[in-house]
């Protein structure tokens, strides 16, 4: 399978975890090593910066483990910016899931906010993965101000409700110079692998591992439905449809000449 | 236009009257549908659930794992003052009880919260009565600049204040704002609260208005069970909240269901609810609001908060202390009602591991502010 490449770091799996949710920081440990996954996204909100021996960070200090920092709990661009700048100093890196939602109770991106706060945190020499509506213009709009990826949504965040963006992720992925990562809404593997033979770069899952009764198992099935569907998009999906066609009744006149 | 205006659309008697005649069969579409509207919500709190309990408490369960994963929030109550120039028939701060007042100082609130600090908690809810000369707005700002760099967040549950009051505070750490309106029976409100500014029905109920106007992160709204009907008053809450969640969308939400606890002096309850009817109540507002948080205090009982977790729950308090100082002093005030749980916040938070969950102290960052 192809590597993929996002910024300046290559990736072997495809699939971007979260880190909320579980019943306990080993728990959440054990799924996010048996998923295989090299990304993972932290709520600054939720780390104890000012602590050496936070229970969260801890336990993710792996080398395989690359941290993506989130905005999580920011309303507008102002707040993205500073909590970005804090993230970036405390957590060593500059790579930020942006996400800004002012609305607390269906978590929903604000996409006027959030092209503003990615146009400055580029500048900043941010790596910027906006998590944003499945809005193909929207993402083209992020991808000139130089995010290094996007991150449309499949469903309401935490739904489990599947793909319900497909015919706009389909035209996010066509039109796409930036890796697409399908961020929220995937509740089965099958869904996960939907996305991936779309042409989707990664996906990012929490709540479907987190919140199942075995999260390593869960874990486990995430990256083989993964892997699964990355190979048949690289293989080539047979086109649906593809009958044979017995006669030609508008072009059988042709052969009459 | 504030909620006063939908709150007058709706009758007392009609609404206890359409609660008490919901049917097995409404009961049962209720938990059917994908999303409830309020109609659903009065048949999930009539006696006529009763039955479906545990089907109720599966579908909790679920709901709250998906929105909130297996973790419960973690947060402790700090009394700054018991002076109170209220009479409310229920509660031992009331004027008219006969005890020793204080208000903490500054060095006493520091060895509060050093106190406090030492269980693990970022979260801290701060309390008083209603003593506006002593204990108002200049008095909060101190504290406030006081406790900030302690804690991530902060709560209140103090008097109501004017929006610009809230305006003025919020920039220095006010995150939340607890206001329960107690109870929604207009006439019987004027009987528990006789005397002091709390009479003023009106300008409790519009409270959460203020609050949104101010643009604050988050509101708690409750009643205090066992003063009426709790089932109506139950419906009045779940009505403010869904007028407040469409007209202050960037605020989040909390519902707690305190319900009266004995204290020197005070009355007994006018209504009793039981621990199945507690359950019923909670697993009600999770399946009516997946995203709501569903607060549970030491009021009740060691075995009703190891279970009840699990139902919908999502933030606790534990080894609380309701008088002020009694977390540093030996010398304890007088509490505003006694603690069921008395377990430490250690004990509690072994409680909830073995159960499978995780407790977060932390889940706000003061840079958010």
């Amino acid at each position: 399978m192809n590597i993929l490449k996002i910024a300046d770091k290559t990736f072997t799996s495809r699939l971007f975890t979260g880190t909320g949710k579980f019943g306990s920081s080993s728990q959440m440990e054990e799924a996010l090593l048996a998923s295989g996954s090299e990304l993972v996204t932290v709520a600054l909100k939720r780390v104890d910066v000012q602590n050496q021996e936070d229970d969260i960070l801890q336990h993710l200090a792996h080398p395989q483990f690359n941290l993506l920092p989130n905005t999580s709990g920011v309303r507008n661009a102002k707040e993205a910016v500073f909590a970005a700048q804090l993230a970036r100093e405390a957590l060593e890196t500059n790579w930020l899931k942006l996400e800004i939602h002012p609305d607390p109770k269906y978590l929903l991106p604000d996409p006027i906010e959030t092209l503003r706060a990615a146009e400055e945190l580029v500048k900043l020499g941010f790596v910027v993965l906006p998590y944003i509506h499945a809005d193909p213009v929207l993402c083209k709009r992020l991808e000139e101000v130089g995010t290094a990826a996007v991150m449309p949504l499949g469903s309401p965040i935490g739904s489990n409700s599947g793909l319900q963006t497909r015919e706009f992720l389909k035209i996010i992925i066509q039109q796409s110079n930036v890796p697409v990562v399908v961020d929220a809404g995937i509740g089965a593997p099958s869904h996960a692998a939907e996305a991936m033979e779309l042409g989707a770069d990664a996906v990012l899952v929490n709540t479907a591992i987190a919140v199942s009764p075995n999260p390593v198992q869960m874990a486990k099935a995430f990256k083989m439905a993964i892997e699964a569907g990355r190979m048949a998009y690289e293989a080539k999906l047979a086109p649906v449809g593809s009958v044979a066609v017995a006669s030609s009744p508008l072009t059988a006149f042709l052969d009459e000449f | 236009m504030g909620f006063n205006d939908i709150f007058e659309q709706h009758n007392w008697d009609k609404v206890k009257q359409s609660i008490y005649a919901k049917t097995g069969a409404d009961v049962e579409r209720a938990l059917a549908k994908p999303t409830r509207d309020l109609e659903d919500f009065k048949a999930l709190i009539s006696p006529a659930a009763m039955p479906y309990l545990e089907q109720m408490a599966t579908l909790s369960q679920q709901l709250t794992q998906k929105r909130f994963g297996k973790t419960l929030q973690m947060y402790i109550p700090l009394y700054l003052s018991n002076e109170c120039q209220n009479i409310c028939t229920y509660c031992g701060f009331s004027l008219d009880n006969p005890m020793r007042r204080i208000t903490l100082n500054d060095e006493q609130i520091l060895n509060e919260i050093a106190v406090i600090k030492s269980y693990g908690y970022d979260h801290v809810l701060l309390v008083t009565g209603e003593a506006n000369k002593t204990v108002g707005v200049d008095y909060f700002k101190n504290a406030l600049q006081l406790i900030r760099k302690h804690f991530s967040h902060i709560s209140m549950e103090v008097q109501p204040l004017d929006q610009e009051d809230y305006e003025e505070l919020m920039p220095l750490g006010l995150n939340t704002v607890l206001v329960y309106q107690e109870t929604y029976h207009q006439e019987d409100y004027k009987k528990h609260h006789p005397k002091g500014k709390k009479s003023n029905f009106q300008y409790r109920i519009e409270t959460p208005d203020r609050l949104g106007k101010a643009g604050i992160h988050k509101i708690g709204l409750g009643v205090l069970i066992g003063l009426e009907d709790w089932r109506t008053d139950s419906f009045f809450t779940a009505l403010h909240l869904n007028y407040l969640e469409k007209k202050y969308w960037k605020t989040k939400y909390s519902i707690s269901f305190p319900r009266l606890r004995p204290f020197s002096g005070g009355l007994p309850p006018k209504v009793e609810m039981n621990d199945r009817e507690l359950v019923q109540l909670i697993c009600a507002y999770r399946i009516f609001n997946e995203e709501v948080e569903l607060s549970l205090s030491t009021r009740e009982s060691h075995t009703f908060r190891n279970n009840a977790i699990k139902l919908g729950i999502t933030s606790i308090s534990a080894g609380s202390k309701t008088d002020p100082g009694g977390y540093a002093s030996q010398e304890h005030a007088l509490e505003q009602f006694e603690i069921s749980d008395e377990r430490t916040p250690a004990e509690i938070l072994s409680m909830i591991r073995s159960q499978g969950y995780e407790a977060i102290w932390k889940d706000w960052d003061a840079s958010l502010s």
